[in-house]
């Protein structure tokens, strides 16, 4: 326990000391804020819908940014040899790993308060969605982290692992926008492994446990197979 | 202390080591020798548990490879080849993490060990610096720093020496002299002066397998012929020379080289292959020389034992394909 918080420290300590975190940030506020604002008056609704609507699409190119160099950095620069012979389990790594990167999401979130704080001057906001929207976010990011995280344990490339890591999230996201080509039979089934569903439920306010379990079947899955992968590759 | 059986490593279809055995005593200095690529680095990795062997067998005290991976770690002290470290931190943040990790918690402790290891491999100047600044001499040392963060009984340094300059290596060598005393040290190495020079045992290895395993003194004594003769002298030609060292009938090969310096003849001299004569040759050359008006400045003998071993039993020949 205490050797995955040492290791999350360090790799969230990581990003602010490189530039990442300032680009990555600045980027994710530019675009989330242009694509809101510049609808939100047009509408008139006092919401957040549209900033969340939002969410899956953004968040599934700029998780894999923020995830690829965890793995792939330090096999690339050789510390993943320093940090296997240290005495910490496989499971505290890609743990520790996965929060830092879950943490630094939700950091990037946190600037993003200010656009419910703001509407409340406009008009009255239901409280229920925001909260549920920002909770769905912090289950998005982190399900997307986990696969990122599965992505760079990959390859010691980081823009291999970025691409897979794209890859990755942007079907979860767009799986349920193809259910037109698919078969009937499986419709359901399909529906329910895409991520775009669940969030879109949390993000109403309605807190199901089966959303809830979707996203954290989803992490523990990848997860495992980062820790599948780091058995395998030595 | 250290038991390895049997010990294989596949990469896919190459066999990088090759069913390699030995035991390692507490205490003991080994020196892990080889070419490149005869399968050093891998070896090590398997022992320091960054590898899985794909046969064989790794116990460290009590605990057996990979079972008590995490055991084995904390009792093992790293170095791996060029040091890897973490760039965009300082030293000491660095070290702190390393400490964290291996378990030193309280504060206090901590500090303590940081003053004692910053004494020890100096890194007292650059606690302050990114790592990303330093030299490839002062990663190293923090490198080393970072293996004996724990004072562990076992210290694996892989080619601790490589691409350091005279002094560093100086430095780092006298480092592991220091603490070759209470600790068993296994370092892997293509030097061979500097094997002979801090090791205890010696352990050859070739295209994955263990080709010599011996205390460098009996590797040393096991081969004949094992001196070249060193000689200068000023004042005679060198013809009169050739023919004064070849007029003592010793059976010696006497090969004129390149004089050290102006003014001076020189020669190497070796038994010749057919000599059995064990006899130190030297005395006789020396009252030879004695009877004309030549000066010596220089007469020394350097042992080639362990390079004349090393070449034979890791060259192409040794091995037809």
């Amino acid at each position: 326990m205490k050797q995955i918080k040492t290791i999350a420290i360090k790799e969230f300590k990581d990003y602010f000391i490189s530039p990442i975190a300032y680009i990555v940030i600045s980027l994710f506020l530019i675009v989330t804020g242009w694509f809101f604002f510049s609808t939100f008056f047009i509408f008139g609704r006092a919401d957040l819908r549209d900033f969340f609507s939002l969410l899956p699409i953004i968040f599934s190119f700029i998780i894999p940014a923020i995830t690829m160099r965890l793995f792939s950095e330090e096999k690339n620069v050789g510390s993943y040899e320093t940090l296997l012979t240290m005495p910490v389990s496989f499971t505290d790594i890609a743990l520790g790993k996965f929060f830092a990167a879950t943490l630094f999401t939700a950091s990037m979130l946190i600037p993003t308060l200010s656009y419910p704080i703001f509407i409340t001057f406009i008009g009255q906001v239901d409280p229920g969605p925001v909260i549920g929207g920002y909770l769905g976010a912090i289950f998005l990011a982190a399900a997307y982290c986990s696969l990122g995280l599965f992505a760079s344990s990959l390859t010691r490339n980081q823009i291999i692992a970025f691409i897979i890591g794209c890859a990755l999230c942007f079907t979860l996201t767009i799986l349920d926008k193809l259910l037109f080509f698919m078969p009937t039979k499986i419709i359901s089934v399909i529906e329910y492994i895409g991520a775009n569903s669940h969030f879109t439920n949390i993000s109403r306010g309605i807190i199901d446990s089966r959303d809830i379990l979707y996203f954290v079947s989803v992490i523990f899955i990848f997860i495992f197979s980062t820790y599948i992968v780091m058995h395998e590759k030595n | 202390m250290i038991e390895v059986q049997n010990l294989t490593k596949y990469y896919k279809d190459f066999c990088a080591v090759n069913n390699i055995s030995m035991t390692i005593r507490k205490g003991e200095i080994l020196g892990l020798l080889g070419p490149n690529g005869a399968g050093k680095t891998t070896t090590l990795r398997m022992l320091t548990g960054y590898f899985k062997p794909s046969s064989g067998s790794i116990k460290i005290n009590d605990f057996q490879m990979p079972d008590d991976a995490i055991q084995i770690k904390s009792i093992i002290g790293y170095l791996p080849e060029s040091a890897p470290l973490y760039h965009n931190m300082l030293v000491y943040d660095y070290l702190e993490y390393v400490a964290k990790l291996k378990g030193i918690v309280d504060k206090e402790k901590r500090y303590d060990r940081f003053l004692q290891l910053s004494d020890l491999c100096g890194l007292s100047a650059i606690m302050d610096k990114p790592i990303a600044n330093l030299s490839k001499g002062l990663k190293q040392r923090v490198g080393l720093a970072h293996a004996m963060m724990t004072d562990p009984q076992i210290l694996i340094l892989d080619e601790p020496t490589s691409g350091l300059d005279p002094n560093q290596i100086a430095e780092i060598r006298d480092i592991i002299k220091t603490i070759g005393k209470e600790k068993t040290i296994i370092f892997s190495t293509h030097i061979l002066p500097e094997a002979e020079a801090t090791c205890d045992r010696i352990v050859i290895i070739n295209r994955g397998s263990v080709v010599a395993d011996d205390t460098t003194a009996h590797l040393k004594a096991g081969v004949k012929q094992n001196a070249i003769l060193k000689l200068s002298l000023k004042g005679a030609a060198e013809s009169d020379a050739a023919a004064l060292l070849g007029g003592l009938n010793l059976d010696l090969d006497v090969k004129s080289v390149e004089p050290v310096e102006e003014g001076l003849v020189s020669f190497e001299i070796t038994p010749s292959a057919n000599r059995t004569d064990d006899r130190d040759f030297r005395p006789d050359i020396y009252l030879k020389i004695k009877e004309t008006d030549w000066i010596i400045t220089q007469f020394t003998k350097e042992s080639q034992a362990l390079e004349k071993i090393f070449r034979e039993l890791t060259s192409e020949e040794a091995y037809p394909s």
